[in-house]
């Protein structure tokens, strides 16, 4: 939203000082985007009159202007633009100006020709925010004197608002000037009103059918018309402000608009002379003023000529393009009106057609705000139209819809609730009534009339929020809260940041693919999207899939990497997954997954040993239940009976041929809200056995397709109390083991707590473990 | 035996010894040398098992005497050979095995490294740790939402004009429009309120999602830290206080904050909140305010009985300012040679 200061000056005593208002505007919440000063003469741009021109044989895109500038002296400028001949007065650069924009003018031309200056537009001197070419100033305007002298143009500065939702009243110049009249403690004196002589009345029927939407609709007649061009320093605001002129009936409006946030439209009253207020008939059209046929929706809201039922606009968004006002339009039905926000916001996205007007309406303007309105508009058209006379009364016509002032109580103990401040009642009034919240001490209670330009404010906080506001943030103070909380990490936290130590300390990175996923990309690694979730209103495609995998993601990285030649690529991620769950909310997990290029299944279960020992838990290879995507002979699945928790193994050599990806690629992959909620239990201390110790080593033969962890846990088994530990040290293919099988050894450790073991202890004990390794499908290797 | 035994013979004897040991190049010559002197068959050794014969008493005593200093001394030049032997020994070794340490170094810098945290999660640890020495726990959430709890309990009715202040991810559903990517970590506000007792001291940190197309400083998927203070008794006044030791917690104590007026459907009144870095420039850091009555309703708590504040910032611009990250689309490349650049 632009603001003008000047506007703002003329409604209220505010400083002129630009810094000062822009801090004031940032403290009442009004953030100040951006700080425009305008109109400032620039040393060296000085009027000059074009003699002759001529084209350039080689660039018919430029004009050698030859100029007069008052001193005799003739000079020649290259100039892009087209709409100057012979006669103009123009704006000219004379060579080191310093333009608003930074650059100097220099000597450099074109084409080995010098340029003598720039002509400007009105956008290079800063004095529009649109130029359709050169600025052409008055033909009888004197040479070698500043445009801006010329044009009567003063200084003034434009604000770029970023209004918050909670402010329609802001959208005009009015609302922005109460808040800083209060800020400043001056003077609001708000628009200068001169409505000349009044008529006599020429009341309009008014007929409201739409009345949810529609809750008030009035109609002002103005006769003494006689369209024409705005004066210039009206034009000029309209133009800093961001709106084109276009004659002085509209411009009228549209500044009355700018200032005061209300929207009005102006009809011709001859050929409107009564209204309906109606929703759209299927397949109804109208064309609204941006020449754009448009079909009408039924809950759109029509402005009708009741006498034809004929649309002149629909409600609240824009105007119906044969209904304009026209060059011998002598007579005015000019419109305010009340609509209700959200009708008028889906017509606009409807319609994609967000106007002036319907943002100010979908916002909330003031339902009393039309008299003054009218009295400006006429104030305003009185400049060009001598005659001009406004006929009283104003038409009127309300619905239920129209809000009407509501009043509620602000406790003083509410505030030092809140706000951590005590203000007295009165105080609290004080920093009301200046912005228009009429307040009156009841006791420790203040009673507050909400003005009905601020629909923002419903309930007591939202006042509170008014009195904190300008009280002022910053006066407010620090306090801390006496917290009887302790600070801390949840146990599933403290074992997320554990793994994450472990990870980095296996050197493995950690990565951060999106979760987003391309349809496709989960079946590519041999994963089902028969449980996926996809986004409604993806931006792209690619990225329309929610993942119920990290593998795709990882994958996509390792892939990159390895494509730059990066040396040591092994990443990890821990992120959530969605798949589709009984709810309309997906199952949501938090997963791990760790992906090494280069690097077989060894890596991966190195990595599980390492998790497993650092959280405490542990899990069973099943090798008979191969993962979905994984080497289907290097791989298993990590399970707690039928639980499972994660998988260790390889990338499947078909998905990473499919990938185009040479080598391994190990794969561990855990299911972290099962094992970061596990608590295990302090590990308790025994003592350290010091009697001597034996070790037993034992090698089986058993075929490849027998679990080593079998056999292990059945010697381990067999072994009883006085093992220590039994480790596998050594596993052998090749002579002397038959093909398809191997060689595992192990090394057991024997002690007994109370004396050193006997040799007849340690020989049963050995018998126990060839049987015990034997039914688990291991011969002892002779 | 026909050797008599006298003082001279054993110190010919114990010289003789002294004198191979001395020449022996190893410990296994040592020690045969010293064991062909002192054994049962040695000169020495031979000499004492003789000792009997000598009838004189008073003279066997003497040799006695003699022919054990003389076995020390045999065996303490023994030691003292074998000693110098291994030192001499050890000093080859030495000279043998030098390495470059600093080739090792170079060698293991390329094979071995420590991995790294992403910049994010380096940037999310520490922003926990300061919120913890401030007392607060950490919270965390679903990242795909329920439009209640994304919107609606945060006093954002369907249609809700303010919904628009965010570009919302919809999720397929039977309902259309009731599953969300969450755009902020608020909704773990309500889920926090539902859940835990008040007084509710926590952060919540996590992923959220906007429809925005990838630039320089804007990611569809993005990270945020959400603060949630419910007690008895708490002002604006607090929330200053809070944001003020989080800055110079987190920034240094000679940062400071500011609160200015802004707009949020759940929070009333409600503040942006800037750090002044000690230069005096501004950082915008993100948005605060008291929790709106009606979303303490929401969580199911009595807003006449508790009251609160609430605070979110992103966590992004945090990591991305940190280490003078450019484009923000850098940091979730996933590019090896961008991750190991930050320890």
């Amino acid at each position: 939203m632009k603001v003008l200061l000047s506007v703002l000056r003329e409604l209220a005593a505010i400083p002129s000082d630009p810094e000062k208002v822009a801090l004031a505007l940032n403290n009442l919440g009004l953030a100040v985007d951006g700080m425009d000063e305008v109109g400032t003469p620039i040393p060296g741009v000085i009027s000059a009159r074009i003699l002759r021109t001529e084209k350039h044989p080689d660039a018919d895109k430029v004009t050698r202007c030859f100029v007069d500038a008052g001193d005799g002296q003739e000079r020649h400028v290259w100039c892009g633009a087209n709409n100057m001949g012979p006669g103009d007065v123009v704006p000219l650069a004379t060579i080191g100006t310093r333009m608003p924009d930074g650059r100097e003018i220099s000597q450099r031309g074109i084409l080995g020709i010098d340029s003598e200056g720039m002509l400007c537009s009105d956008i290079e001197l800063g004095i529009s925010e649109f130029a359709e070419g050169l600025l052409i100033l008055p033909a009888d305007a004197p040479l070698g004197v500043s445009p801006f002298e010329i044009l009567g143009i003063e200084h003034d500065v434009v604000f770029d608002l970023d209004l918050t939702r909670n402010r329609p009243d802001c959208w005009g110049h009015l609302g922005i000037a109460r808040d800083l009249a209060a800020y400043f403690a001056v003077p609001f004196r708000g628009p200068r009103i001169d409505v000349g002589k009044l008529g006599k009345p020429r009341p309009v029927p008014i007929t409201i059918e739409a009345e949810d939407e529609c809750g008030l609709f009035t109609v002002a007649s103005v006769s003494g018309v006689q369209v024409g061009p705005s004066p210039d320093w009206m034009a000029r605001r309209l133009s800093l402000l961001g709106m084109r002129a276009i004659n002085n009936v509209v411009d009228a409006s549209n500044l009355v608009m700018l200032e005061l946030n209300q929207p009005t439209h102006a009809y011709d009253s001859d050929v409107v002379t009564s209204f309906l207020i109606r929703t759209a008939r299927e397949g109804e059209k109208i064309t609204t003023l941006d020449e754009q046929e448009r079909a009408l929706h039924v809950d759109d809201v029509l402005i009708c000529n009741a006498a034809t039922d004929q649309g002149v606009g629909i409600a609240g968004v824009m105007g119906d393009l044969h209904s304009e006002i026209t060059s011998t339009t002598t007579s005015l039905s000019l419109e305010t009106a009340w609509f209700s926000p959200d009708p008028i916001r889906f017509a606009a996205q409807r319609h994609g057609l967000r106007s002036e007007a319907s943002v100010r309406f979908e916002r909330g303007v003031d339902p009393n705000g039309y008299e003054l309105a009218v009295q400006r508009f006429v104030t305003l058209l009185r400049e060009t139209c001598p005659d001009l006379v406004l006929h009283q009364e104003i038409s009127v016509e309300r619905t239920h819809s129209c809000p009407t002032s509501s009043s509620l109580a602000v406790r003083s103990s509410e505030v030092l609730r809140v706000l951590g401040i005590s203000l007295t009642p009165q105080q609290i009034a004080d920093l009301l009534n200046p912005i228009g919240y009429e307040s009156v001490v009841v006791g420790d209670d203040v009673s507050v009339v909400i003005p009905t330009w601020r629909p923002d404010s419903e309930e007591e906080v939202d006042i509170i929020e008014e009195v904190a506001r300008h009280y002022g943030y910053d006066k407010i103070g620090k306090s801390l809260p006496k917290s009887s909380v302790h600070g801390r990490l949840s146990n599933y936290q403290a074992r997320r940041r554990l793994l994450r130590r472990v990870l980095v300390g296996m050197g493995l990175d950690e990565a951060m693919p999106s979760p987003f996923l391309a349809p496709g990309d989960l079946v590519r690694i041999g994963l089902t999207e028969d449980d996926v979730l996809r986004i409604a209103n993806p931006l792209v495609a690619e990225e329309s899939v929610l993942r119920t995998s990290l593998r795709a993601g990882l994958l996509r990285a390792i892939q990159y990497n390895l494509s730059h030649r990066a040396p040591q690529i092994a990443l990890w991620e821990i992120g959530h997954i969605y798949p589709r769950g009984e709810n309309p909310l997906p199952n949501e997990t938090e997963q791990l997954c760790v992906l090494v290029a280069n690097a077989g299944v060894e890596s991966a279960v190195e990595q599980w040993n390492m998790i497993a020992d650092a959280l405490e838990v542990g899990a069973q290879l099943d090798q008979k239940r191969i993962p979905n995507g994984l080497h289907p002979t290097r791989s298993a699945t990590l399970a707690r009976g039928k639980k499972v928790v994660g998988v260790v193994g390889e990338i499947d050599p078909v998905v990473t041929a499919r990938l185009g990806i040479e080598g391994r690629i190990s794969c561990l992959e855990l299911d972290l809200t099962t094992l970061l909620n596990e608590n295990p239990k302090p590990l308790q201390a025994r003592d350290v056995n010091k009697n001597p110790s034996s070790d037993l080593d034992l090698a089986f033969v058993t075929p490849d397709d027998v679990p080593a962890q079998d056999i292990h846990r059945a010697i381990k088994q067999a072994a009883g109390k006085h093992l220590v530990f039994c480790e596998l040290f050594d596993v052998y293919r090749g002579p002397g083991v038959d093909a398809g099988h191997r060689s595992l050894a192990f090394r057991l450790r024997l002690q007994d707590s109370h004396a050193t073991l006997t040799d007849s202890a340690i020989a049963q004990i050995q018998e126990q473990c060839i049987a015990a390794a034997k039914k688990a499908g291991a011969e002892l290797r002779s | 035996m026909a050797t008599e035994i006298t003082s001279a013979t054993i110190s010919a004897a114990v010289n003789t010894a002294l004198a191979s040991i001395s020449a022996a190049q190893s410990e296994e010559d040592v020690r045969a040398v010293t064991a062909s002197v002192t054994g049962k068959k040695g000169e020495l050794g031979g000499i004492k098992s003789q000792l009997g014969t000598v009838a004189d008493i008073e003279e066997r005593k003497i040799l006695g005497q003699a022919i054990n200093t003389a076995l020390s001394t045999v065996s303490a030049a023994a030691d003292e050979r074998m000693q110098s032997l291994q030192m001499q020994a050890i000093a080859h070794r030495v000279a043998s095995e030098r390495v470059d340490v600093s080739e090792l170094a170079l060698s293991q810098r390329s094979s071995g490294r420590r991995g790294r945290l992403h910049l994010v999660t380096q940037a999310t640890e520490r922003l926990e740790d300061v919120f913890i020495g401030l007392g607060f726990q950490i919270a965390e959430g679903p990242e795909v939402e329920s439009d209640f709890y994304n919107f609606e309990a945060l006093n954002m009715p369907p249609s809700h004009p303010a919904r628009s202040m965010w570009d919302t991810l919809f999720v397929e559903s039977d309902r259309e429009g009731s599953v969300v990517l969450r755009t902020h970590t608020s909704p773990v506000q309500i889920r926090v309120m539902q859940e835990w007792p008040p007084p509710i001291y926590a952060v919540m940190p996590g992923r959220v999602f906007r429809r925005d197309t990838p630039d320089a400083t804007h990611m569809p998927v993005f990270h945020q830290i959400e603060g949630l203070v419910i007690d008895k008794g708490i002002t604006f006044a607090h929330l200053a206080g809070t944001i003020e030791a989080f800055t110079k917690a987190f920034f240094g104590s000679d940062f400071t904050s500011r609160l200015r007026p802004s707009y949020f459907p759940f929070t009333e009144p409600s503040a942006e909140f800037d750090i002044r870095r000690p230069d005096g420039t501004w950082i915008e850091l993100g948005g605060c305010g008291m929790v709106h009555p009606r979303v303490l309703r929401a969580g199911g708590l009595d807003p006449d009985e508790w009251s609160g504040f609430a605070f979110g910032f992103g966590i992004d611009r945090m990591a991305k300012e940190r280490h003078g990250v450019q484009d923000l689309r850098d940091m979730y490349s996933n590019d090896v040679r961008f991750l190991e650049q930050f320890a």
